[in-house]
């Protein structure tokens, strides 16, 4: 069984429909990621896969008891707010100092546990509540937009970290963006929004697809021509047993 | 600090006195925790809207011939769930806010001149009248404060999640429209039990100056918290000696004692970090 499939969703904002007949399955393990434009209901999808905003039509069906780690766009850590980084992470399910300290280290933010939340920069910030979100031990892990704010080396490592948490964990990643290439690349299935869903398949099907073209435009072009090629690149050394490795060098070649 | 506790130490013997030191003590309690809320979530304004709902509520319950403390918070209640409402339905809320607070203001001191008796005394509910506290308040007092302190720390950590981030709540479980409703029924609690202590319209400066003051030295939530319990039973103490001293009105005096701890640790606060 899928662990959350919409089936013909709408959901209306204030009136207005965002979403149209949104009919999407997520599967165990896999990372889908959601590209579209501003305004396209990326995160209205989002939201209502978590159940906070209401169908207005279809419906919504998650696993029995889905565990799920949310990471949302931005937290605004209001200044007025004192909270450590161990702290937060005691939200709203109280861990214990080690299971807090063994998934600081598994984010790379080993030691940060004394630090004060609204002192750390947009990066660091993402990690934490990345931590935060794998302590649930989820089943499908949701971020939106999670590398808004960051800088290219910085979006590849946090890319690389989800690929890693995939790996280890093996739980579902459902990834909204605007950012095309970089996220394209970690994705097993890549769906393309503007109020419906406008095309869906592996990255390179969707890359490739009039409607994706018409959507995003001339612009990205390069981009996507780099992306592919990176694809392809994958694909011709299926043997390659520096996998890893090659993973590090797009990082680089992005930055 | 020391010589004015001690001072209100050796003039404690007088009942009275006792029971006006209880009373804001007690208040402190509740107005800790809260007040920080009221800072991480910038309901202020909210605060404000609310209390000053409650002089409405002592002339509804006066010219009705029921107990002040149920009107106050029967009103105040509902001003604060339609503001809570309004708010969730995305009105402008610094706007309605403003409308609704002067609004239940002005409407509460008009229907007040209607009644001779409240007339009369009019600034004691409006400044508050601690030294006339009597056991019946004091119960009400402690008796509405430890219910608000229960409320919230059992609704602690949903609370927190829920002031960090709605979406982020929501994803583990929690209602943050259900913790909100907490913190409009502590509101209004508070507000009821408040009036006696520092009157309709230094309720929110007894909410939001002792917590901001907690703020500068705070590590955690929690820490903030008992921070501003305690600047408040400070202050309260701090307020009524400087009353019985100069002969100021006690209610201000408090806040003025609240103020200047929250300046002094603003000030430490600076020189630390030069």
């Amino acid at each position: 069984m899928s662990l959350i499939e919409a089936r013909h969703l709408c959901v209306r904002l204030g009136g207005t429909e965002v979403l149209h007949d949104i009919s999407l399955a997520v599967e165990p393990g896999e990372i889908i990621t959601v590209v579209g434009p501003n305004g396209s209901g990326k995160s209205t999808l989002l939201r209502a896969l978590l159940g906070i905003l209401p169908p207005a039509a279809g419906r919504v069906a998650r696993a029995p008891g889905l565990r799920l780690g949310y990471v949302p766009q931005r937290l605004q850590i209001d200044r007025s707010m004192p909270i450590t980084v161990r702290r937060f992470l005691s939200l709203p399910v109280r861990v214990t100092d080690a299971q807090a300290a063994e998934v600081l280290v598994r984010v790379g933010m080993d030691g940060s546990a004394t630090l004060q939340m609204a002192a750390l920069s947009g990066g660091q910030l993402q990690r934490v509540l990345l931590a935060r979100a794998l302590l649930a031990r989820p089943q499908v892990l949701m971020l939106d937009e999670p590398t808004q704010g960051l800088d290219q080396p910085g979006e590849a490592a946090f890319y690389r970290l989800i690929e890693e948490v995939r790996a280890g964990t093996g739980c579902a990643v459902l990834m909204v963006s605007h950012d095309l290439h970089v996220v394209m690349a970690a994705s097993d299935r890549v769906v393309c929004l503007n109020g419906h869903v406008c095309c869906e398949g592996t990255p390179q099907v969707v890359s490739s697809a009039p409607e994706y073209r018409a959507l995003f435009g001339l612009g990205t072009h390069g981009a996507l021509a780099l992306y592919r090629h990176e694809h392809d690149h994958d694909h011709a050394q299926p043997h390659d047993h520096h996998h890893d490795h090659d993973h590090d060098h797009h990082g680089h070649h992005h930055a | 600090m020391i010589t004015i506790m001690t001072t209100t130490g050796t003039i404690m013997l007088e009942d009275f006195l006792l029971r006006a030191a209880l009373a804001g003590v007690g208040l402190s309690l509740a107005t800790g925790p809260l007040g920080a809320f009221v800072v991480w979530r910038r309901m202020a304004y909210f605060g404000d809207a609310t209390a000053h709902a409650a002089i409405l509520g002592v002339a509804l319950a006066l010219a009705a011939d029921l107990p002040v403390a149920a009107g106050t918070l029967v009103v105040a209640l509902a001003m604060a769930v339609t503001v809570a409402g309004l708010a969730a339905k995305g009105w402008a809320l610094d706007t309605t806010l403003g409308v609704l607070a002067h609004s239940a203001l002005a409407f509460g001191l008009v229907a007040v001149s209607f009644l001779p008796q409240v007339r009369t005394d009019l600034s004691a509910w409006l400044f508050g009248d601690i030294l006339a506290v009597s056991k019946a308040d004091l119960a009400l007092i402690w008796g509405g404060a430890a219910v608000v302190v229960a409320l919230l720390v059992w609704r602690w950590q949903a609370l927190l999640a829920a002031t960090l981030n709605e979406d982020l709540a929501h994803s583990a479980g929690i209602r943050p429209d259900r913790e909100r409703l907490v913190l409009v029924i502590a509101l209004a609690l508070v507000v009821a039990v408040a009036l006696k202590v520092v009157g309709a319209l230094l309720i929110s400066a007894m909410l939001i100056i002792p917590a901001a003051a907690a703020r500068g030295a705070a590590r955690s939530p929690e820490g903030m918290a008992l921070g501003a319990v305690g600047v408040g039973a400070v202050s309260a103490l701090a307020g009524l000696r400087l009353s019985l001293w100069q002969d100021t009105p006690a209610g201000p005096s408090m806040v003025v004692a609240a103020a200047a701890v929250f300046a002094a640790s603003a000030l430490f606060g600076r020189m630390r970090r030069m």
